[in-house]
């Protein structure tokens, strides 16, 4: 049996993890929910710059919690750091767009073997709209998905094929679950890193999307 | 060729014949909504709580104008964590908005009930592709290509662009009837600076409506504003709002 976890657990692990795999340096922009744990795990000496894609590049936390002049996408209030400066959407998504951010992190309603993710619409359930997901994807460097690795019902996100309308088709780089760290090498999704205490086969089996193997698969750290 | 001898000199008085004046009239809310009518499409600046011209959308409520095309990033907030409507929310749980091309209604619940069923047209736009379109609209151009949405349901029914081997969707220009935007600080002329993440759409909306006012926290004389920091040039304002009492107003 898979080892279960609570929802902070497996938020904070999957948060560290991809802290761990930031470099040091890079201009980052977070998604709503998992990503935005990333700063508290952030490696001693390693520093990330943030951008939200509202219009802040070097986002800090918040001074004071009833100003709402400086917030972040989600609408929590945050600061800007020394060095920083404040842009228009316009200019936020040349950002973002143009290739001018080294790493995105978002969540996940469905990733696959292509490397393409869903997490904007549940046709007849859920549309909250793609916002700028769509957007961030076409244009980061480097697109980290942070994500439980099943539904609450059991059902994997990681499948073969996404079903849910697409955010972006072969998009993702890396994809970072409480069990384990899979990369899109050239185009193939490589099982890196398994938790400890998960039976690799086991994940496999209840995992729709096909992973190789890698030959020095480790076990995932944070 | 005859030159103008006063062409240089700008009279501070409604003599001098612009299509927007030189000196920016400040209005009520009120006056500012009365600009609405039923069929009206209205921009409205903002994401999420910053930079949303919340008194004239107060007015805009009270006024109870229906029919209302909307063009905005967001649905704003109605939901169980934030159960009283804010900002847009008012206009669209007060059914008064009858289409919207928007990015995102994630924090709207009523907005999302309301477009299952089928009681509001709505156009969702990846938001950068929003901003470009309404960037677009507003610098005179004919569209533009993107890579955003490409191989997604997205592309479905817009056309797409093979170019250097790299496949592009096709965007329109986005206009409206009224832009209604919100800034920090305006002069007297209309130029406008912004605060913090209060910017965000706001500088595009102002280039892309026919009529366009600004809501702002205060209009200070002409020369406060050093013309280097001008991020909005008066050009495009017809006219300033002050900020009133709204909570929201208050704390953005």
């Amino acid at each position: 049996m898979l080892p279960e976890l609570n929802e902070n657990e497996a938020r904070e692990r999957i948060a560290g993890r991809i802290a761990a795999d930031l470099e040091d340096g890079a201009l980052v922009n977070l998604g709503i929910g998992i990503p935005q744990l990333i700063p508290n795990f952030m490696p001693d000496g390693v520093n990330i710059f943030l951008q939200t894609e509202n219009g802040t590049i070097y986002a800090g936390p918040a001074k004071d919690p009833n100003d709402l002049r400086i917030i972040d996408a989600g609408g929590a209030p945050i600061s800007v750091l020394p060095g920083g400066s404040f842009v228009s959407s316009d200019a936020s998504f040349g950002i973002l767009r143009g290739g001018h951010i080294d790493a995105t992190v978002l969540g996940a309603l469905q990733v696959d073997e292509d490397g393409s993710l869903a997490n904007w619409t549940i046709p007849n359930v859920r549309t909250p709209g793609m916002g700028g997901a769509m957007d961030i994807v076409a244009g980061a460097k480097k697109v980290y998905v942070a994500t439980r690795h099943f539904e609450k019902n059991g059902t994997s996100k990681l499948l073969k094929k996404c079903t849910l309308p697409l955010t972006g088709h072969g998009v993702v780089d890396v994809i970072v679950t409480e069990y384990c760290l899979i990369r899109n090498i050239n185009g193939r999704m490589v099982l890196e890193e398994i938790a400890d205490d998960v039976d690799t086969n086991e994940l496999r089996s209840k995992t729709p999307m096909e992973m190789e193997i890698s030959p020095d698969l480790k076990t995932m750290t944070c | 060729m005859k030159l103008s001898p006063n062409l240089f000199k700008i009279e501070r008085s409604a003599a001098v014949k612009m299509t927007k004046p030189f000196i920016k009239p400040i209005i009520t809310p009120e006056e500012a909504a009365g600009k609405v009518r039923e069929g009206t499409t209205v921009m409205l600046g903002g994401f999420n709580y910053g930079g949303v011209p919340y008194t004239v959308i107060d007015a805009l409520h009270d006024q109870g104008t229906g029919n209302i095309r909307v063009i905005c990033v967001d649905a704003s907030h109605c939901n169980p964590k934030v159960p009283e409507p804010v900002g847009v929310a008012r206009l669209i749980v007060n059914r008064q908005v009858s289409s919207m091309v928007i990015s995102h209604m994630g924090l709207n619940a009523v907005a999302q009930e309301m477009f299952a069923k089928g009681e509001i047209d709505i156009e969702l736009n990846p938001m950068g592709t929003l901003v470009e379109r309404i960037r677009t609209g507003g610098a005179g151009l004919g569209g533009f290509l993107t890579p955003t949405g490409v191989d997604t349901a997205y592309e479905k029914n817009r056309q797409t662009v093979e170019l250097d081997g790299k496949k592009f969707i096709l965007e329109r220009p986005l206009r409206a009837d009224i832009a209604f935007i919100r800034a920090y600080k305006a002069d007297e002329a209309g130029n406008l600076i912004y605060y913090g993440t209060g910017r965000n759409f706001n500088p595009v909306m102002a280039t892309a409506a026919e009529i366009v006012i600004a809501e702002v926290d205060e209009v200070v004389p002409i020369g406060e504003i050093d013309p280097n920091n001008v991020v909005t040039p008066g050009i495009f304002i017809d006219a300033l709002v002050i900020k009133g009492g709204n909570a929201y107003a208050a704390r953005t």
